[in-house]
């Protein structure tokens, strides 16, 4: 491949001007830009965060300023309340903004409503944390858009080839024959409140489903906040209805709700779960699913080797996940690939299972157990 | 295939058997002839095939994808052809889609991973029609081909069943009840035609839809189906005349069905059915070899050593096995123990009542002569007294050393038909009654399917006296023998008394003064070096829930243990506690 005029200057930028283990330094608060004084999804408050989007793992309260885009921070107001940090500053895809002579813009990552790939860009040096992603489409947020750098920072959540997340279609197509069959039943879904549910009733909806879909307290909020952007059809809470009306009806809720007694008010109730993780038998059996849907907001093994390549990088970090898989599929193509060790990050749906099982000593005597109380067996 | 494997992926996770069933029945009806056949086939495990070697497999994917990659996947899955069917790669594309542009338009159009090209998606019937015949050299690539026109899941379920390791907890029985469900049929209807039936059934489901007759048993070794008793209680003693009724004892083996015969064409044909009709005669050809008579015999199939009847743990040993060897026909010699005849030779004596066909059975075991076919005593009584003394005292009264393979008794009504299924009245089961201890619950793990919002699985343990004074140490699990009622009470028990979390399961408060005791109620005890406590119970319940009992008055592990002692001093019991002479020593429930 003949590479561009604009590579040519920029390789020399790099060569000569700046490493890119200066301009992005991993610390224990998160990846740090000292040129900049921000840090990228912090795990720790810090003076200042460029945020990719609201996940409770990569979007924390307490900073001093936040950079985000719009929708991410409605998202974290709406988890954390008015003051979850000192100032805030919203960003459009594509805006360039320059921080003490560091140049930042968001670009679109496919992952959830409002999340942004951060390009960081100093002495023609090119990095982009790309935070989570994801290359296939998805009816409820902007396409992941494919940007050109030096320095690509990827995810690794599903970095095995065993992940292949497959056909969205053929997972929607399983819960409705499973609806079709069992029209006595509720289908009660595990999704990650933000982003998965929204995801699975647009794909839903989609796909011909018109009746109602009931909501877990828990996904109220956010998806009232979807569902002014986008058309998700007749949605309804879960606390306003009766027992009969969930009969083959599509029940939203929490993956740490699908064990718990809330599950008792429903008639028979089938436990689906809508994650990535699905695709492992062993990984479904062991959370006593019975209808594991593989739908997942982060790139499948195929996506990632076919995105990391095409951001022409040269060099790439990997995070959270198995990186070493994709560490060893790099150096096959001749790209240099290091793990990049930061702590904090997780699949969100394992990092929801585990805030709800810490949020109190008893998760029983959580608001969601405790709206169950009094309800018949 | 691709529909076939959805459907084995689905009951793979379904735990309900009515959801299995409804499952299978809709595969049934809206799958063509002869996809549905095979199908019903592989289910019932009525196929045979040269299974592909997991190292067919290994050598299959290695010259597809990268070994460093491969390992990593393996060690992650854990299982070979799962892990096989999800690196499997995506075949050369076919020509239709335009290539993929450059940046973001191939990002947002990625090559499509499951798609089911017709032309090359292999049928159920493709593949089982070709490994039937298929040499060993052609095996690879044609599991290749395979496995490029088929998607993940097909790709599973492929390789699940080339290699023989198809398990989806679906009995034959179950896909049986499936078809039959199709055309408001019994599933014992289709039992007794199996035997004559072969894939891909279509003239079963002509019948059984309603579009053509039945077909014809012409097996000479077809099941029957078996009639069953139910469990006597103590108000049934008081309408129940004892000399209307013969006893025998109630053994603890496998209920079967030996039935024999001559083919049209002269060829002798001996079978051996499980309880539920399913043919295990692979598995006793020692047994099958001296079914030499015409008819068909119920019976008890036992291990019998040096004339004695061995344990159900010893005839456990027989069970399950994947070759049945010279070695374990002579360590664990099967036995027939013969209570019932139903047909013999041309006759079909189920209409006839018991005692006519007792005393053909007994004319029959006679003139066979043979050692590994007995006859069931009867247990002589004068009333109902004298029956519970039997069924307490079988060492005394007449089975001597057998004793030990007892589980109680049987009661049948002198005149009754051989009836299929369950008919009220006629045959009576009289169990022995257990052995109970109260145990304190430790540990507690949350249910499969409708139970996993309750905490139902316990683990419940004995007090003995450790380094550190005082400890309980787990001695058993389970989880039934409560009801709903019970079930919400010990549930809120456990999530009020949690102390620590270990994934889906809870430690709840065991000391002397807090806690939950259960009576445990259990059939009989081992030895064991895999328990900490170094016993195993069998089939423990929970027989009641002790609220009102503090745990440090609880049961001590060695009750246990001195029960195991008294029977080792007994050689005939073989460490298995079951005598009644020892219940004494620890306790029998109302005994």
């Amino acid at each position: 491949m003949v590479p561009s005029s604009s590579r040519i200057v920029r390789r020399n930028a790099y060569l000569a001007n700046m490493r890119p283990e200066n301009l992005l330094v991993p610390t224990p608060a998160g990846l740090c830009c000292p040129e900049g004084a921000f840090h990228i999804d912090p795990v720790r408050p810090v003076k200042r965060a460029l945020i990719t989007h609201a996940h409770s793992d990569h979007a924390r309260a307490g900073h001093g300023a936040v950079l985000a885009t719009a929708e991410t921070l409605d998202l974290m107001r709406l988890r954390y309340g008015e003051g979850f940090a000192g100032t805030t500053q919203a960003v459009a895809y594509g805006e360039r903004l320059t921080i003490d002579g560091t140049t930042v813009s968001f670009h679109p990552a496919g992952h959830v409503l409002g999340s942004a790939q951060i390009r960081v860009e100093r002495n023609g040096l090119v990095i982009v944390a790309s935070g989570d992603y994801k290359d296939v489409p998805d009816p409820t947020c902007a396409p992941f858009e494919l940007v050109p750098c030096d320095v690509f920072i990827s995810e690794a959540t599903f970095g095995l080839p065993v992940f292949r997340h497959g056909d969205i279609a053929t997972e929607i197509g399983k819960l409705m024959r499973s609806l079709a069959l069992f029209p006595d039943r509720a289908h009660l879904v595990g999704a990650y409140s933000l982003g998965k549910a929204q995801r699975l009733i647009a794909l839903l909806r989609a796909a011909g489903y018109d009746r109602p879909i009931f909501l877990h307290g828990a996904m109220e909020a956010i998806t009232g906040y979807y569902a002014v952007r986008m058309d998700l059809g007749d949605l309804r809470a879960v606390r306003d209805g009766q027992k009969a009306e969930f009969a083959g009806a599509v029940v939203l809720c929490p993956p740490s709700a699908l064990g718990d007694r809330w599950t008792r008010r429903f008639p028979d109730p089938i436990a689906c779960f809508a994650s990535g993780w699905m695709r492992i038998r062993a990984r479904a059996r062991q959370r006593g699913v019975e209808l594991p849907l593989v739908v997942s907001d982060h790139c499948d093994w195929d996506g990632l080797t076919r995105v990391i390549p095409a951001t022409g990088a040269r060099e790439i970090w990997l995070t959270h996940g198995a990186e070493e898989a994709l560490v060893h599929w790099c150096a096959t193509r001749g790209l240099r690939a290091k793990p990049l060790h930061l702590v904090g990050y997780g699949d969100e749906e394992e990092v929801e299972v585990l805030e709800a099982a810490t949020a109190s000593s008893d998760q029983d005597a959580s608001a969601t157990d405790e709206s169950a109380a009094g309800e018949p067996a | 295939m691709n529909r076939f494997a959805a459907l084995l992926d689905r009951l793979a996770y379904e735990p309900g058997r009515t959801a299995k069933l409804r499952q299978m029945t809709d595969y049934f009806r809206t799958t063509p002839d002869p996809e549905r056949g095979f199908a019903l086939a592989a289910l019932t495990g009525a196929l045979s095939f040269q299974h592909a070697k997991p190292g067919l497999i290994r050598t299959l994917i290695a010259e597809r994808t990268d070994p460093v990659l491969f390992e990593m996947s393996y060690d992650y899955v854990g299982d070979l052809s799962e892990t096989v069917a999800l690196m499997w790669p995506a075949p050369p594309s076919p020509p239709d889609p335009p290539p993929p542009g450059k940046g973001g338009e191939e990002a947002a159009a990625p090559p499509s991973i499951g798609h089911d090209s017709a032309h090359l998606t292999p049928s159920l019937a493709d593949v089982i029609t070709t490994l039937q015949t298929l040499g060993k050299t052609e095996l690879p690539r044609t599991l290749a081909r395979w496995l490029d026109g088929l998607d993940e899941t097909g790709r599973w379920a492929l390789l699940k069943l080339v290699t023989g390791s198809l398990r989806i907890g679906v009995s034959a029985r179950l896909a049986k009840t499936a078809v039959a469900a199709l055309g408001d049929k019994e599933p014992d209807e289709i039992e007794i035609l199996w035997p004559g039936l072969a894939p891909p059934y279509e003239d079963l489901f002509a019948w059984i839809e309603g579009r053509a007759d039945k077909p014809a048993a012409e097996d000479p070794a077809s099941f029957r189906p078996p009639m069953l008793s139910h469990a006597i209680g103590a108000d049934d003693f008081k309408i129940l005349d004892p000399a209307d009724f013969v006893a025998e004892w109630k053994w603890d083996g496998i209920r079967v069905q030996a039935a024999a015969g001559v083919c049209p064409d002269g060829r002798r044909v001996a079978r051996l059915y499980s309880r539920t009709g399913e043919d295990i005669s692979a598995s006793f050809p020692d047994l099958i070899e001296v079914l030499s008579f015409d008819g068909a015999i119920d019976g008890e199939l036992l291990v019998v050593r040096d004339g004695r009847v061995q344990s159900f743990n010893v005839l456990q040993q027989r069970l399950n096995r994947k070759a049945v060897t010279a070695k374990l026909i002579a360590a664990f010699p099967a036995h027939l123990r013969a209570y019932d005849l139903l047909v013999e030779g041309d006759e079909d004596l189920r209409e006839k009542p018991l005692a006519a066909r007792r005393a053909r059975l007994a004319a029959l075991v006679e003139k066979l002569s043979e050692p590994r076919i007995d006859l069931s005593a009867e247990i002589p009584f004068a009333d109902w007294d004298a029956l519970a003394h039997a069924r307490a005292n079988p060492t005394t009264i007449g089975a001597g050393p057998d004793a030990e393979a007892i589980e109680g008794v049987m009661l049948k009504r002198r005149d009754a038909p051989y009836l299929p299924g369950r008919p009220k009245g006629l045959w009576w089961k009289w169990k022995r009654d257990p052995f109970i201890v109260d145990a304190v619950l430790m540990y507690a793990q949350r249910g499969h399917g409708k139970r996993s919002s309750y905490y139902s699985d316990y683990t419940f343990g004995l007090w003995r006296t450790g380094e550190d004074g005082e400890e309980l140490v787990p001695v058993g699990k389970a989880y039934f023998g409560f009801t709903d009622e019970e079930l919400l009470k010990i549930d809120r028990f456990v999530r009020q008394n949690t102390v620590n979390r270990f994934g889906p399961v809870r430690e709840v408060t065991h000391d002397a003064e807090t806690g939950l005791v259960f009576e445990v109620a259990f059939e009989g005890l081992q030895r064991s070096t895999r328990h900490r406590s170094g016993v195993a119970m069998r089939f423990p319940r929970i027989s009641r829930l002790r609220f009102d009992k503090p745990p440090g008055e609880a049961d001590r592990l060695d009750t246990l243990t001195t029960m195991l002692d008294a029977a080792e001093q007994t050689p005939s019991s073989g460490g298995r506690v079951l005598d009644p002479g020892l219940a004494r020593t620890g306790k029998r429930k109302g005994g």
